[in-house]
């Protein structure tokens, strides 16, 4: 189709526009239909539409289920459309819709959720060892086993003093107890909902496990949960008050994160609303930028201080973290700030969540959590530092199966995010930028937010961690470990069942049918 | 004299004045440990302290920090440490000499007076509170401090500063006085304002654009601005006994391009999976 002569150059430039066709479809039953509107007004990306007395499809479906979900007659099917480009192995239609967008707009593409890119789980390629005969199992319906995991710095060694008591040598810090060795990660408020952090926090509390607050400071209704909350100060200061670093029961320096490893923090003005105005102190829909890097910190040295100084705000009650995105020299990082007087770390891998997030960080940069968590545990073995810190990681840990993988593989604790919000509804469409999650997730409009109950994320979340913990239970009773610590690192019970060995080595794991000697 | 702190408490006319000494050093002549200093510090806020003075500090970091009384005034003589009254709420700090890196590092408010210079990133992340410093500070004084409501922080220097004033400032105000700075220099340094999405900066005396960092702008001074500025200098000269010109003339003043930077930068399209 031609634009007429008269066309504007933008109206005769829209014809690019048209050349990416939908990715899904909405299809609907037209003899099942009932009518009722409510998928027009349920679809919050407007992909729906009433004319003519029927719904029709504009446009701009991604396929977030809600209104296939919400149909009373149930007959709305989301289809996923052939493009009918012309195929082609390495411009693939995710390529070229790529460079036509940003050859519309000149902008940095933007995205969320963690990279979808086919790099492949090495959690899928580990398989688990289990006891037999010489090593019998346990009965975890029977026996104790022990889930109960702490977060803070451990002195190093045990000493039996003059007088026969048992003490610590090297200062052992404050410690976070937990009844499992799961932790949520930091989704702020701003990010997400409110009635999303409060159902994330309920449920940290019935579970008594941490939930990390996010960036964006704490909303004062969320006060009564501080006691399960790690609060994050990251280079925004957003909301880092003295009650704050008071109340909540960890503090933990945010440098990185695993979706935009080297990247800040950036959350548009048009999501500056009222509520998050107030709980990040920033005047309303101004930009909230976290810068790259905290201005205060330019090396170890320089984050010592920082940690040193919240240590000193909280009065050495609570321990005081640091969570890095993985990155290739991730070893080395994790010993420089286990040096610095880091009592917990957080590795964050490269396939972990977002919010928003330039697309070209989230799919090329970083290290997976496998990888991660392997070789930072190995090298604070090696320095004789690991038995001081807890070491938690995240970034996909998809399942129980994952977290008993990941701490195996030396982590203390799995961090969860993405999986807590899949328990309230995410459908993980990626679309989290946008400020229009149709679950009332991650979003502020009012009328999308309403849509999540936080008594029922709450308790769906809760149900889902709980499963998880009985499956540890399991495995772990299986083969034959009756406290999750005896897990931590033990190598031993994995094995690598994949395309690439080397991956194996540089993780230190044995490949399927090599035994114990 | 042994690494001791003396501690001695006295009450005057109701004001309980709690002095702690740390001018003590140990057998290798080390200066007391921050820690025990802070310790001390909390023990007499804890007491119901409603001035401390602090005697012979030398270079302890993080005195006052979180220090959330709005009534407690501290005195410090000798030279505190970085992060002086990081995350503070409300006390208000006096430092007789000078003060080192970040001083009132994201404090939310307060006070604090420093009769020396203070060094590099003065007010990192305040978000509320007053810094006044008689000398001259380093670089990156007034980095990304913000405003909200009513709490505005302000820092005013009275000499020069450093490269990257008012980095990726969000809110408040930044005064440079530029005391004994020649009228043909400039008494802030290079990148003023870079990134600044937010607040306002305050230069006596010579700013040229090239000094400009990205996002930053000179704007002319309007009447609102001289009382902004009258209200500091009034401050400044009751805090130093000093007496300052109002030479509106001289006075250059940098405000951000937008209080949205980002916008435009990215491209929100659907990703395809
Ligand atoms: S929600 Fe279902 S029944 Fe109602 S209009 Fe939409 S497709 Fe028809
Ligand atoms: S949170 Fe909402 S917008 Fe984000 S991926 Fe999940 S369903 Fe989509």
């Amino acid at each position: 189709m031609n634009a007429p002569a008269h066309a504007s150059l933008d109206d005769k430039e829209r014809v690019f526009d048209r050349i990416i066709p939908d990715k899904f479809r909405p299809i609907i039953d037209r003899n099942a239909c009932l009518n009722c509107k409510r998928c027009v007004k349920e679809c919050s990306f407007g992909a729906l539409e009433w004319k003519d007395d029927r719904v029709v499809y504009k446009g701009g479906c991604v396929a977030c289920q809600r209104c296939s979900a919400m149909c009373p007659a149930r007959c709305i099917e989301i289809a996923t459309v052939p493009s009918g480009l012309p195929p082609h192995a390495s411009y693939t239609e995710r390529v070229r819709q790529g460079i036509n967008a940003q050859a519309s707009s000149g902008g940095v593409l933007l995205c969320s959720c963690g990279t979808d890119m086919p790099y492949g789980m090495i959690f899928d390629d580990l398989i688990l060892d289990a006891a037999q005969v010489t090593n019998p199992s346990i009965d975890p319906l029977r026996e104790q086993v022990e889930t109960r995991t702490y977060v803070g710095r451990r002195s190093s060694r045990v000493m039996l003093s003059g007088d026969g008591y048992v003490t610590e040598s090297d200062g052992s810090g404050p410690v976070v107890a937990m009844d499992m060795p799961i932790m949520f990660g930091h989704i702020s408020l701003g990010a997400v909902s409110y009635n999303c952090q409060r159902s994330l926090f309920q449920a940290a509390k019935d579970l008594n496990i941490l939930a990390g607050s996010g960036e964006g400071g704490l909303h004062a209704d969320f006060l009564q949960f501080a006691d399960h909350i790690n609060g994050e100060v990251a280079s925004g200061r957003f909301g880092v008050t003295p009650e704050y670093l008071r109340r909540t029961a960890a503090v933990e320096i945010k440098v990185g994160q695993g979706a935009k490893p080297g990247h800040g923090g950036h959350l548009p003005g048009e999501k500056v609303s009222d509520l998050i105005s107030q709980t990040r102190m920033i005047p309303l829909g101004t930009d909230a930028l976290s810068p790259y890097p905290h201005h205060d910190i330019y090396s170890i040295e320089d984050l010592q201080q920082l940690i040193a100084a919240l240590k000193e705000s909280v009065e050495y009650r609570v321990p005081v973290g640091v969570k890095i995105a993985a990155v290739h020299n991730v070893a080395a990082i994790a010993s420089g700030v286990v040096r610095a007087g880091a009592d917990f770390i957080t590795i964050d891998g490269f396939r972990g969540g977002t919010g928003s997030t330039p697309r070209v960080i989230r799919d090329h940069a970083g290290l997976p959590i496998e990888v991660a968590t392997a070789v930072v545990d190995k090298r604070l073995n090696e320095e004789g530092l690991r038995n001081r810190v807890t070491v938690c990681a995240g970034g996909s840990i998809r399942s129980a199966a994952d977290m008993i993988k990941v701490i195996a593989l030396g982590a203390d604790v799995a961090m969860v995010c993405t999986s807590a919000l899949i328990a309230m509804g995410c459908q993980v469409c990626q679309s989290c930028h946008r400020g229009l999650c149709a679950w009332g997730i991650a979003t502020q409009r009012p009328e999308l937010t309403s849509r999540l109950d936080p008594e029922i994320g709450a308790r769906r979340v809760t149900r889902l961690f709980h499963a998880w913990n009985e499956e540890l239970k399991e495995v772990m009773g299986a083969m034959g470990i009756d406290a999750v610590e005896s897990l931590v690192g033990n190598r031993d019970r994995l094995r690598y069942f994949g395309p690439n060995q080397k991956i194996a080595e540089v993780m230190g794991v044995k490949h399927v049918g090599e035994g114990w000697g | 004299m042994d690494g001791t702190i003396l501690t001695k408490t006295v009450v005057l006319d109701g004001v309980k004045e709690t002095t702690i000494d740390v001018s003590g050093r140990d057998q290798w002549g080390r200066p007391i440990d921050q820690r025990e200093l802070n310790i001390e510090v909390r023990k007499a806020i804890g007491e119901g302290a409603d001035r401390i003075i602090l005697e012979g500090v030398m270079g302890q970091r993080y005195i006052a920090s979180a220090a959330t009384n709005r009534c407690l005034y501290i005195g410090i003589k000798g030279t505190p440490g970085n992060d002086l009254g990081a995350f503070m709420d409300g006390p208000t700090l006096e430092v007789f000499g000078n003060a080192q890196d970040m001083t009132g590092n994201t404090m939310s408010s307060g006070r604090i007076v420093i009769h020396g210079n203070a060094w590099d990133v003065t007010g990192l992340a305040a978000r509320g509170g007053r810094i006044l410093v008689k000398g001259s500070s380093g670089y990156r004084v007034g980095i990304h401090m913000k405003a909200f409501g009513s709490s505005k922080p302000s820092v005013v220097i009275g000499g020069s500063t450093g490269d990257y004033l008012g980095e990726y400032m969000a809110g408040g105000t930044v005064l440079v006085l530029g005391h004994g700075v020649p009228e043909a220099e400039s008494p802030v340094g290079t990148f003023i304002g870079a990134g600044m999405h937010g607040g306002v900066i305050y230069v006596h005396g010579r700013v040229d654009e090239h000094q400009l960092g990205t996002g930053a702008k000179l704007c002319p001074l309007e009447a609102e601005d001289r009382e902004a500025i009258e209200e500091l200098l009034s401050d400044f000269e009751r805090s130093f006994g000093m007496t300052e010109e109002r030479d509106w003339e001289r006075y250059s003043k940098i405000m951000p391009m937008s209080s949205r930077p980002f916008r435009g930068r990215f491209d929100p399209t659907m990703v395809w999976p």
